[in-house]
C-alpha cells in the first residue's frame, strides 16, 4: 500500500510545481464539464420545470423515460456521439470530432437527462407546496414555472452541482470522442486512464487526488455563493 | 422529445463554444498504443513540428480501433503494426501506400515463479503449449489489436485453441496492452506484449521477460497515408510530410535514438535504410 503515500507525495509536487501540462489539463477538464452543465442546465432546469408542472398525456411515460436516462453509460453516449460527429457520420462535415466542442456535447447529453430528472422533483414538490397560491394570484403556466425556478434556486444548485459531478468524473465519452490528445483533448479522467495504462499507478492516483480537490473545490465555492445568497435573501 | 433534447444540445455546445475544427496545418494520426504508450511520439513530434510547423494530433487506440476510425476518415495518416490488416485497408481504398517504418519484437512475460516453466524458452509455440497444458493463466488482449491478431496467430501456429478455455486460464481483457498487463500482472498470469510497451511500463512487480528471441515475435510497423480520394477532409500535403519524414534519414535516426533506461525501444527500417 506504500502506493498510496507516493501518490500522496507525487500530487502535493504536481501542485506545488504548478505543472505547466497540468494546468492545461485542469483547465480543460474544468472549461469542458462546466460549460456542459451550463448547456445541461439551459435545457433540463427548464424541461424539468415544465414535467413537473404540466399535465398531459404521456406524461408517466416522459418521467421514466428521463429517469431512466440518468442511467445512460457513459460510453454508449461516447459512441453516439462518434458516430454522429465522425467523418462517415451525418455531422462529419463540421469536422468537430477530436475536438473539445464534442466533448462538451458528449457530457451534454449525458447530464442534462440528470438535471432534468432531478430538477422536475425539485420542482414538482414546491408545486404542491404552492398550487393553491398560484391559483389564487391566477399566474399562468411560465410565471408559475419561472416562480417556482427562481424560489427553488439553492436546491437546484445541488442538481447542477451532481450534473458537474458527473461530467467532470466521467471517462468513457471523452475518451471516444475527444481521443485524449494531447495539448488539445487531454482531461484529468482520460490523463488518468493513460497513466494507469503506463503502469504508472503512483501518478495515476495523484492526479485522481488532484481532480478530487477540483471536484472540492467547486462544491466549496458553490456552497459559500448559497451561504453569501441566502444571508441576502432572508435578512 | 429525445431526439429534439440531443439535436438542442449539439446546437446550444456548437453556439456556445463557437465551433471546433483543429487549427490549420495540424493532422491527426490514428495510431497503436505501443508507440504512444511508450513516449516514442514525444521524442518524435517537437523535432517534426519544429521543421514544418505542422502540428501532429496523436490518438492513441488499439490497431483494430485504428484502422476502422481511418476507414471512417477520422484521421490523416495511420500507424499500426498488423501488415496483413495494413494491406486490406490499403486494398479497400482506404488508403494510399504502405511503407514499412520499424520494428521491435514481441515477448512473454510472467512472474517470478513461472509456473508453467517457460523461462529462458526462445520457441514461443513451445512456450504457448506448455501454459495451455499447464494450466497456467494467460491473459489476452482480446481486442482485435496488432498484438492481439498477433497472437492468435501463435496459438494457431501451435495448434491450440485457447479460446475453448476463454474464461478458465484463458483470460481475455478486451482492453489495451497497459491495462492487460495490470490485469494480467494482478491475476498473475502470463502476457504477451511488446517489446517497447513493457520496458516503459511503470508496474512491473515481480514480472520479468520469460520467452524471447522466435522469429516468429517479429513485429513490424507500417505507416500509411489515408485516401484524400475516398476521404476530402485528409489533408494529404501535411500528412505525406509526416511519413516523407518519418521514412527519411532524419526521421529513421530519430527513431533509433530513442531509448528507455538504456535500451532501444524501436528499429527503423523503412525501404532504403536496411
Amino acid at each position: 500500500m506504500h502506493e498510496f503515500g507516493e501518490a500522496i507525495g507525487l500530487a502535493f509536487g504536481l501542485v506545488a510545481g504548478f505543472d505547466a501540462d497540468l494546468v492545461e489539463i485542469v483547465g480543460l477538464s474544468l472549461y469542458v464539464s462546466l460549460t456542459a452543465t451550463l448547456i445541461a442546465c439551459l435545457i433540463g432546469l427548464p424541461l424539468g420545470a415544465i414535467l413537473a408542472v404540466a399535465r398531459f398525456p404521456g406524461r408517466n411515460a416522459c418521467l421514466i423515460v428521463v429517469n431512466a436516462l440518468m442511467g445512460l453509460p457513459p460510453v454508449v453516449v461516447g459512441l453516439i456521439v462518434y458516430l454522429h460527429l465522425s467523418r462517415a457520420g451525418p455531422l462529419g462535415f463540421l469536422g468537430l470530432l477530436y475536438t473539445p466542442t464534442a466533448m462538451i456535447i458528449a457530457q451534454t447529453i449525458l447530464i442534462a437527462p440528470i438535471v432534468a430528472a432531478l430538477s422536475r422533483q425539485v420542482v414538482e414538490d414546491l408545486h404542491t407546496e404552492y398550487a393553491e397560491q398560484f391559483r389564487s394570484l391566477c399566474l399562468s403556466r411560465t410565471e408559475a414555472v419561472q416562480a417556482l425556478l427562481w424560489d427553488g434556486r439553492f436546491a437546484l444548485m445541488t442538481v447542477a452541482l451532481a450534473g458537474f459531478g458527473r461530467a467532470v468524473a466521467e471517462v468513457g465519452a471523452v475518451m471516444i470522442v475527444g481521443g485524449n490528445i494531447d495539448h488539445l483533448t487531454r482531461v484529468m479522467t482520460t490523463a488518468i486512464a493513460l497513466e494507469t495504462s503506463r503502469g504508472e499507478l503512483p501518478l495515476a492516483l495523484a492526479l485522481g487526488i488532484v481532480l478530487m480537490v477540483i471536484a472540492l473545490g467547486v462544491n466549496g465555492l458553490v456552497h459559500s455563493l448559497r451561504m453569501t445568497a441566502t444571508r441576502f435573501a432572508y435578512a | 422529445m429525445i431526439k429534439k433534447g440531443v439535436l438542442a444540445a449539439f446546437l446550444v455546445s456548437v453556439a456556445v463554444t463557437g465551433g471546433g475544427a483543429a487549427a490549420e496545418g495540424a493532422i491527426f494520426v490514428q495510431s497503436t498504443t505501443s508507440t504512444a504508450n511508450s513516449g516514442l511520439y514525444d521524442h518524435l513530434l517537437p523535432a517534426f513540428s519544429e521543421r514544418t510547423g505542422i502540428t501532429v494530433n496523436v490518438v492513441a487506440v488499439g490497431t483494430g480501433q485504428a484502422i476502422k476510425n481511418a476507414a471512417n476518415c477520422d484521421g490523416d495518416v495511420l500507424l499500426v503494426h498488423a501488415k496483413g490488416a495494413e494491406e486490406a485497408f490499403v486494398a479497400q481504398g482506404g488508403g494510399v501506400e504502405r511503407t514499412d517504418l520499424m520494428y521491435n519484437d514481441f515477448v512473454i512475460v510472467g512472474p517470478d515463479g513461472d509456473p508453467a516453466g517457460v523461462a529462458g524458452l526462445s520457441d514461443a509455440g513451445t512456450a504457448l503449449t506448455r501454459i495451455a497444458s499447464s494450466g497456467a493463466l494467460f491473459a489476452s488482449r482480446g481486442d482485435d489489436s496488432g498484438t492481439h491478431k498477433k497472437e492468435i496467430g501463435l496459438w494457431a501456429e501451435a495448434g491450440v485453441d485457447p479460446v475453448a478455455a476463454s474464461g478458465g486460464w484463458y483470460r481475455e481483457t478486451g482492453s489495451g496492452m497497459g491495462a492487460t498487463l495490470n490485469a494480467g500482472i494482478g491475476m498473475g498470469a502470463y502476457v504477451m506484449t511488446d517489446r517497447a510497451t513493457w520496458i516503459s511500463f511503470g508496474n512491473k512487480q515481480d514480472y520479468t521477460v520469460k520467452v524471447e528471441g522466435d522469429p516468429a515475435l517479429f513485429n513490424q510497423y507500417g505507416v500509411i497515408l489515408v485516401s484524400p480520394d475516398k476521404c476530402a477532409n485528409v489533408d494529404a500535403e501535411a500528412g505525406q510530410a509526416f511519413i516523407d519524414w518519418l521514412v527519411s534519414d532524419a526521421g529513421q535516426e530519430a527513431i533509433a535514438s530513442y531509448s528507455v533506461e538504456g535500451q532501444q525501444l524501436f528499429f527503423p527500417n523503412a525501404p532504403g535504410h536496411d
